[in-house]
């Protein structure tokens, strides 16, 4: 959680300072950590944009974040989506897509494809063949999208082993949820559905974790979907395109951060355990910054993706034309390579 | 393909692109240009609000709905102030759901009120695309010319700045293709009022598609725009610069590029005549014939993918026409790059056609060095 936060405060100064294009902090949501210690690390994952936090619990780790936001020639991406639309197939993240809700749905055909090949699936990694199940993350904004509600329907009649987990922050942008629905908030629309539904507070990490534990208990064992309405609370901005100034009061903002943040309220239950005080927890700080500093560094001295890679995955096999437009790309590169500035370019995709 | 080698390679980014969709910093201002101390000016964006403005308060049944349209003022300020003036029964903010506010538009419509229904882009609307095309654009057809879906469906269209592969697409050509829709594209101030003002007075659904980047450009005021009744018509282009040597069609911000290039070209004593399509359906295929006859050159401009794109069509249409035979040489098709659209500055910039792109394409096609 902490690395989670160090983190969004450097790459938002850095888009700040031109260094990034954009970026989207989860400051107020850190609690989602807590969904993503519940699963299994190989339960497949979807995210809407807002759940780096959970993309750091599967060990995306520091360096991979940078590299995505810098679309450096580490990233596995190849620097072709903005920064925050992170994916990875190693950590069983499915991409992000701009298109508000279009992974609800997709998220229930993963969860339809796991159950139909439950018996050949990779086992969780303990060992054990329990079954898998899918996470899908989403906001309460986007749960106004039609793709919501036939995720939540077709995943119930397919009885397809999933958790759709509602990052209820209050905000869509501008649009307060009071606005955003007339109904008792998205928890409401899974009973409709015939899902099984709990809301949590979103900012007890353990309540997170507990509720996300026996969600996902009761996938496996039954074999249908469950949705989690998980009640936090947007601190910052929507991204760095927004100001938040223009539509709440900086008050609201403020009282949230300091009468009911999941990271102020962990601190507090591990202080009360004995098992933190200040002084570890400015050694921690300290620490995680510097770590995150060094990831910053070291992605941004690193060169761009190669040139030949921007020929790659339109196609699986290049077609004529295009093998054609690169030898001729390739030639006047090796002709001007300062005009071109190749030594600003990786020489080959990592 | 537009496939230029630009000299911004390499160069750091600047704080130009959203997720949330809102506020960008146009890359390339062309404010300056127009803002002499003689002319008054008008933004594009002042320019559609004012279309919006006086059409509601000419006609009680116009109104509009939107994400972030009324408290927000729209997520590009479009509508600023509207909900002041008009209140939030006629500036409705709806939740995130555009097949159902896109829905809710039709069917508004097909009872007789007259929706503007803004999108955040045109990218988002492909959501809701069903309503758009299988209702909005053909119910007055099955309905046996009893129902009229009188609708704007209006936002930002084609490329913005730095938002990648899901954020960037014209959708001239897409909408274009339906019979039952009409289709314009909006290039300065009086395009965005005239176009606009005739789409909302219009008894057909109309697709009108604006340019996040053009909208904080400014562009002279005339006295005619002035009137509450400027409109223009829809299914009509205009000679934005007339020429001899070969004729330029754009739509959009190509438009400016295509004048920058004519401008160039003047100089080296090539006379070019620039086309702003305005109307992508209705195709103004007979002004863009007329100039072919005397120009005997055609170059067609546009942001959207190549294939079946709006030079395709234009260029088919002349085949079919009586200018084929006054053609010296074959049309040429500038367009957007047949990939996704790159993140990468420089990539993006080379995917788009620009004034230089048209200038080396209008040389290569009148086989001058
Ligand atoms: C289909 C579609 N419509 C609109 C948008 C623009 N948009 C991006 S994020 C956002 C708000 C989403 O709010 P919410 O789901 O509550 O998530 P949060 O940002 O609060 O985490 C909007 C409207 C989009 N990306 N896709
Ligand atoms: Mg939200």
């Amino acid at each position: 959680m902490m690395t989670l936060n160090a983190m969004d405060q450097v790459l938002y100064e850095a888009q700040r300072q031109g260094r990034i294009s954009f970026y989207m902090t989860s400051f107020g949501e850190e609690g989602i950590v807590g969904s993503a210690a519940a699963m299994d690390p190989n339960d497949p994952m979807f995210g809407q944009y807002r759940e780096s936090g959970a993309l750091l619990f599967r060990g995306f780790n520091l360096d991979q974040v940078m590299n995505q936001c810098f679309s450096n020639d580490l990233d596995k991406g190849k620097g072709r989506q903005m920064p925050v639309h992170y994916g990875s197939k190693q950590h069983r993240f499915h991409t992000i897509s701009s298109p508000l809700a279009t992974q609800l749905p997709q998220a229930a055909g993963a969860a339809y494809a796991l159950k139909r090949s439950s018996i050949t699936t990779t086992p969780n990694s303990n060992g054990k063949e329990d079954g898998q199940c899918v996470i899908c993350y989403f906001g309460e904004g986007a749960a106004s999208e039609g793709d919501f509600h036939s995720a939540l329907n077709m995943a119930a009649t397919l009885e397809c082993p999933i958790i759709f987990f509602c990052r209820n922050n209050g905000y869509a942008i501008s649009t307060p949820s009071v606005e955003q629905y007339k109904g008792d908030g998205v928890a409401s629309r899974g009973i409709g559905y015939g899902i099984d539904t709990i809301r949590v507070d979103g900012n007890d990490v353990w309540a997170v974790y507990a509720a996300t534990l026996k969600a996902r208990e009761i996938v496996v064992t039954q074999n249908k979907p469950i949705l989690i309405e998980s009640m936090s609370y947007r601190v910052g901005h929507h991204s760095t395109s927004d100001d938040s100034s223009a539509y709440r009061p900086k008050k609201e903002v403020e009282d949230w951060n300091l009468h009911d943040n999941p990271l102020t309220r962990m601190r507090k239950w591990l202080t009360n355990q004995g098992w933190w005080n200040d002084e570890v927890q400015e050694i921690t700080k300290k620490q995680i910054r510097a770590d995150v500093l060094k990831a910053f560094g070291d992605a941004e001295a690193r060169k761009k993706p190669s040139i030949p890679s921007m020929f790659e995955d339109v196609y699986d096999c290049l077609p004529q034309s295009l093998v054609e437009q690169k030898n001729e790309i390739m030639e006047l590169v090796r002709k001007y390579p300062d005009y071109y500035r190749v030594h600003d370019f990786a020489k080959e995709q990592q | 393909m537009a496939f230029r080698i630009s000299s911004s390679f390499g160069l750091s980014r600047s704080a130009a692109s959203r997720l949330g969709m809102r506020m960008t910093f146009p890359r390339l201002s062309m404010a300056a240009r127009y803002n002499s101390t003689t002319t008054e000016t008008i933004t594009v964006r002042e320019a559609l609000n004012s279309a919006i403005d006086e059409e509601m308060e000419a006609d009680p049944k116009v109104w509009l709905l939107g994400e972030e349209v009324a408290q927000y003022n729209g997520a590009y300020k479009v509508t600023k102030g509207l909900l002041d003036k008009y209140g939030p029964d006629r500036i409705v903010d709806t939740p995130i759901t555009e097949m159902g506010f896109a829905g809710i538009a039709v069917g508004a419509a097909l009872s007789g009120t007259k929706p503007i229904c803004e999108f955040m882009t045109f990218n988002f609307a492909m959501q809701a695309i069903d309503q758009i095309i299988n209702s909005g654009g053909k119910t007055y057809y099955m309905s046996g010319g009893q129902v009229p879906c009188p609708v704007v469906f209006r936002g930002p269209n084609g490329a913005a700045a730095g938002v990648a592969a899901q954020h960037s697409q014209d959708y001239a050509s897409w909408y274009g293709q339906i019979p039952g829709l009409k289709v314009v594209s909006i290039f300065d101030a009086e395009d965005a009022k005239g176009l606009l003002k005739a789409a909302i007075r219009d008894p057909n659904p109309v697709i009108v598609l604006e340019n996040e980047l053009m909208y904080g450009t400014s562009f002279p005021l005339t006295e005619a725009m002035k009137s509450k009744d400027f409109v223009l018509p829809i299914g009509k282009a205009k000679i934005a610069r007339e020429g001899k040597d070969i004729t330029i069609v754009a739509h959009s911000r190509p438009v400016q590029f295509s004048l920058d290039a004519a401008e160039k070209l003047a100089k080296e004593g090539i006379s070019a005549e620039v086309i702003n399509l305005r109307s992508i359906r209705p195709l103004d295929i007979d002004t863009i014939i007329k100039s072919v006859k005397k120009t005997n050159h055609l170059v067609t401009v546009e942001q959207g993918f190549p294939v079946c794109g709006m030079g395709s069509e234009i260029s088919a249409q002349i085949m079919e026409s009586e200018a084929f035979d006054y053609l010296d040489a074959p049309v040429c098709r500038i367009a957007g790059a047949d990939v996704p659209m790159p993140y990468a500055r420089n990539l993006e910039d080379l995917s788009l056609p620009t004034e230089e792109t048209i200038y080396k394409q209008v040389k290569r096609v009148l086989n001058v060095q």
